[in-house]
């Protein structure tokens, strides 16, 4: 074996390595250290063993707040991807066109979070915002800060309104990298619009359009601050996901313990979502 | 002199490069032939050292550079695309591996300016690459690897995007710029036809492993393996099994080839013989032909030349006669095998007896 | 199948051509017989793409109009002209097998399933992929792909052309044999009205009953091959077609004689009179002969190709290109004579018939 062994490598990675250690594995381990134990606050710390796990998976309310994460992320994924489909479908393939509408579909992707959180919270209201005063004119009775079913509409809005522009950018990437004798050959084959969109664009599209669910199944899964800045978590328990719960226990309720616990679980279906991601996005590679 | 040494390149369980070990020498033109897949672009990547070796060494004059980086090697690669920099004038584009290594500006323009009368590139130098047929924008690649005066230029496929009549030329062109050079030119490409009108050196490529490395003429001349013959081959190599039996091949219906020569003291047994299609003729070459009747598939004309398709036995064959001839599809014609110019090959295909072994010509005449 | 007239066609790229040279495609007037397999061959940018793309209407026309059958479809689109067409890289429906790619075009026209079936099994075996019936279009090697492109034109009764835009462009040099002779027996069996466009000379050649050679958007010459080989009408297709292309040397002209510098050519025939601009003689190397008899030569250079030679020559100040042949010999003291058979004169770089034309065409 000739194959050249460079260890200086190894000082390049060195400072990484720390960097990694300070940001992630050491409040990690903190985080476990908090979830096997109990506290009464004074810094005085008793083994609690697996007990605040059991409590967590046990518990109604952390159910109802999964249950919550999933239903939403299959609604805004069920809206986001047929409408960005059908967005970059329609955008222009040249001229003068073509920037913009990627710039205007860019724009909402620009904004901070909190900062979408904030247009929508007053966007909605019912006594200063635009679409509040306007349904209201409308004779709808809208109101986000009573009814569990307007601060869903307008959670799930907001969202679609934020992230379909991603989806748009990565299927209209996608799009363009279909040659035109594609199209000509469909155009000869006597191909009717449907066709077309099934057996060319589609599967050109399969690829970006895997990267554009796995992120926006995982960005979803893992909102929190626009519900919060908007909503905060109701009407009552109406709008909590798992993350603004996570916060309410661990904050508003210094529940250290099962925090510690939830936050554990959290983070591993987080990786586990991880894990699909890459291993479809590997057996991709591996098809090609 | 640039040297690789039993090297192997294994890329997720898949072989792309099968123990290669070939030597170039300076001044140099080394014709990389194969088919697509056959290995001709990693074997360049792993010369460049764009790529390590997964065993095996690379030595570049006497010393092993196996895992250098390629940015320490003065290596210069000239890709199918046509790869330049877009906003830069011809002139600049040609200038710029100076530029980097830091010249002086009168040598810079020395440089600059031979190159480009060498590629006859002087009316365009203050064009952009975008303004230029796809001819001169190869050209000014080509110039740019020329004045880096690299001791390593590798060119992978230059001439592929070009129409034929541009290729022609260039590659008219190519050998001399080469002999002025005195770089080693190593240059990939998947026409026998090429390499041949390009001469020098050849090395032929399959799966993976060099099969045959000579001068160029020769390894068209005398194959060392049937791989290498049907790799070197356009159109392709016409083949069929034989028994030699006495003094003569038996192909079956009849058809009896005379061992002439060097095949004559061959050992009795099965063979398989490749003969190339302007051996395969419609008139008796020489006494010793031999004679046979074959179907014909299909014909093609080139104007001077008759491409005949045929059907012997269930071997497809191809027949390249001077002059017209239209036959029909179906139709039975009488063709003769120049039995000078056979090769016979073993049950592990290799030659057991060449075209030239007993003739005396050798082959490498008018090589120039 | 249709036959195809080309009524005055002109094409530019420009809204508003006013010159000539606007013009991507010079007025074009022609006609392809039903049936006949043509090519168009030239380099790139003599408008051979845009002559095709005209045809299959993937674009229109700025002048002139298009009839197949005598039916004018100037103003059709693609779809309605019922044409088919194999392009430079492979088109094939990637998540499709290789049948359903072939009963596509018929699917989408509204096919019974039993006639599809029966179209696409014999198409299948006229491209020679029956075994490949239920593989996945994807992952199949790119002369695969071609086939399948031309089977979704050949499996249509009613196409009227199939079009072919540089088809063999991604094949590995073995397999451009036997897919070129694949294809020449379809067409000589089922007799198809084909346009291949290329600017390679030995698939345009081996292909086509008739070779439309375009230069700067101009047909120069159509003809058989043996025409374009013999009696190219232009110096162009001289030099386009043939490699090495023809020799071009001046030469003034007396009756039968040609003046080359102090040596004296016979003619095969009589030009014919008058001639303007530069008079030329052109000889293709293959009528280049090197022996004993002739003008003295200057061998610079011998090319071993294999199968020929090339000798690079140089005849009284001009360099001369000749083949001879595999055992070919040159002697000591070389010199070069043109077969006449093989003798063209050129006057402002067009051919001059010779005035008892039996006389120069007998070859």
């Amino acid at each position: 074996m000739n194959k050249p062994w460079n260890n200086k490598a190894w000082f390049l990675v060195l400072p990484v390595l720390a960097l990694v250690a300070f940001s992630a594995a050491i409040p990690l381990m903190t985080v476990v250290n908090y979830s096997v134990q109990d506290t009464f606050g004074g810094n005085q710390f008793f083994w609690a063993g697996t007990e605040w796990f059991e409590e967590i998976l046990s518990s109604d309310r952390f159910w109802a707040a999964m249950g919550r994460n999933l239903v939403f992320s299959g609604i805004i994924l069920a809206i986001e991807v047929p409408l960005g489909i059908l967005i970059a479908l329609n955008m222009p393939r040249r001229g003068w066109g073509v920037s913009v509408c990627l710039v205007l579909m860019a724009l909402p992707l620009l904004i901070p979070w909190n900062v979408v959180g904030t247009i929508w919270q007053v966007f909605g209201r019912i006594d200063i915002g635009l679409l509040g005063r306007a349904t209201w004119a409308l004779g709808i009775d809208y109101n986000y800060v009573n009814d569990p079913f307007d601060a869903w509409i307008t959670v799930i809005v907001m969202d679609v309104w934020h992230w379909t522009s991603l989806v748009v950018l990565l299927c209209y990437a996608g799009l363009v990298s279909i040659p035109d004798a594609y199209y000509q050959a469909a155009r000869i084959d006597g191909a009717s619009r449907w066709a077309v969109f099934r057996y060319i664009q589609l599967p050109k599209m399969k690829r970006v359009l895997t990267i554009a669910i796995l992120l926006r199944f995982m960005d979803s899964f893992m909102i929190y601050t626009e519900p919060f800045v908007v909503t905060g978590g109701g009407p009552g328990n109406s709008t909590t996901f798992l993350s603004i719960d996570l916060v309410k226990t661990a904050i508003g309720q210094f529940d250290l313990g099962p925090a510690a616990a939830m936050s554990l679980i959290y983070f591993l279906i987080i990786l586990l979502l991880s894990w699909v991601f890459y291993t479809v996005m590997t057996n991709y590679d591996a098809e090609k | 002199m640039l040297e690789l040494r039993n090297v192997s390149k294994i890329v997720g369980g898949d072989t792309h490069i099968r123990d290669v070990s070939l030597a170039v020498e300076r001044g140099t033109l080394n014709v990389l032939l194969g088919p697509t897949l056959a290995g001709k672009t990693t074997l360049m990547r792993l010369m460049a050292g764009l790529d390590v070796p997964t065993t095996g060494s690379v030595w570049f004059d006497g010393a092993d550079v196996t895992g250098v980086a390629v940015q320490k090697r003065n290596v210069a690669m000239v890709y199918q695309q046509f790869i330049n920099y877009p906003a830069m004038t011809v002139y600049e584009n040609i200038a710029s591996p100076l530029r980097v290594a830091g010249a002086a500006a009168d040598q810079i323009d020395k440089e600059v300016r031979r190159a480009a009368e060498l590629l006859r590139l002087s009316p365009y130098l203050e064009r952009t690459p975008l303004n230029l047929s796809g001819g001169q924008q190869q050209r000014t690649a080509l110039a740019r690897a020329i004045v880096k005066n690299a001791g390593l230029v590798l060119l992978d496929e230059p001439l592929a995007n070009l129409d034929y009549k541009l290729r022609e030329e260039l590659r008219d062109e190519l050998p001399k710029i080469f002999a002025e050079s005195g770089a080693i030119f190593v240059y990939a490409t998947t026409e026998p036809h090429e390499a041949l009108l390009l001469g020098g050196n050849t090395a032929t490529l399959s799966q993976g492993r060099v099969t045959q490395f000579g001068s160029t003429i020769d390894v068209f001349r005398n194959p060392v393996d049937l791989v290498t013959a049907q790799t070197f081959s356009d159109p392709p190599l016409n083949t069929i099994d034989v028994v030699k039996a006495g003094a003569a091949f038996e192909l079956g219906h009849g058809v009896r080839l005379k061992a002439v020569d060097g095949f004559a003291a061959l050992a009795d047994g099965a063979y398989r013989a490749g003969f190339r299609p302007h051996h395969l003729a419609l008139e008796s070459p020489s006494p010793d032909a031999g004679e046979l009747t074959a179907t014909v598939t299909v014909t093609e004309l080139t104007g001077s030349e008759s491409f005949v398709h045929l059907d012997f036995a269930g071997q497809s064959w191809v027949m390249l006669a001077p002059g017209i001839h239209d036959f029909e599809v179906g139709s039975q014609i009488r063709a003769f095998i120049d039995t000078r110019h056979l090769m016979i090959f073993d049950a592990h295909g290799r030659t057991v007896a060449g075209v030239d072994a007993g003739t005396g010509r050798g082959g490498h005449d008018g090589q120039d | 199948m249709a036959r195809i007239e080309l009524d005055h066609i002109r094409h530019s790229y420009l809204a508003h051509p006013a010159r000539d040279d606007d013009y991507a495609l010079k007025e074009v007037h022609h006609v392809f017989k039903d049936g006949g397999a043509y090519a168009l061959l030239g380099p790139s940018g003599c408008g051979k793409t845009t002559l095709l793309n005209i045809i299959s209407g993937l674009l229109h026309a700025s002048e002139g109009r298009l009839l197949f059958d005598g039916e004018d479809v100037s103003h059709y689109p693609t779809e309605a002209r019922n044409i088919a067409q194999v392009f430079q890289f492979p088109v094939v429906y990637d998540t499709m097998t290789v049948y359903d790619n072939l009963a596509f075009p018929l699917r989408n026209r509204g096919v019974g399933e039993a006639e599809v079936e029966r179209k696409v099994r014999e198409t299948l075996d006229m491209i020679d992929l029956n075994d490949w019936a239920d593989r996945k279009a994807q992952g199949m090697t790119a002369d695969q792909k071609q086939k399948i492109s031309l089977g979704r034109g050949l499996v249509r009764s009613d196409v009227n052309a199939i079009l072919f835009d540089e088809p063999l462009t991604v094949i590995d040099p073995h397999m451009k044999w036997v897919l070129r002779s694949q294809l020449k027996l379809l067409h000589k069996r089922f007799g198809h009205t084909m346009v291949y466009v290329t600017h390679d000379q030995t698939e345009a050649l081996t292909f086509a009953d008739s070779v439309v050679v375009m230069y700067e958007g101009e047909i120069v010459q159509i003809g058989t091959p043996a025409d374009l080989f013999n009696r190219p009408r232009h110096t162009f297709v001289g030099y386009f077609i043939g490699s090495p292309g023809m020799n071009v040397m001046p030469v003034s002209v007396a009756g039968r004689q040609a003046r080359f510098g102090e040596e004296t050519i016979e003619l095969p025939g009589t030009p014919k009179t008058p001639m303007g601009g530069a008079i030329e003689l052109g000889v293709r190397p293959e009528f280049v002969r090197i022996g004993h008899r002739g003008m003295p030569a200057t061998i610079h250079k011998v090319e071993d190709i294999g199968r020929q030679k090339i000798v690079r020559a140089v005849v009284n100040g001009h360099a001369v290109a000749a083949v001879l042949g595999e055992d070919g010999e040159i002697p000591a003291e070389p010199r070069v004579s043109f077969a006449p058979e093989g003798i063209n004169i050129y006057a402002g770089s067009w051919r001059v018939d010779y005035e008892n034309a039996s006389e120069g065409e007998a070859a």
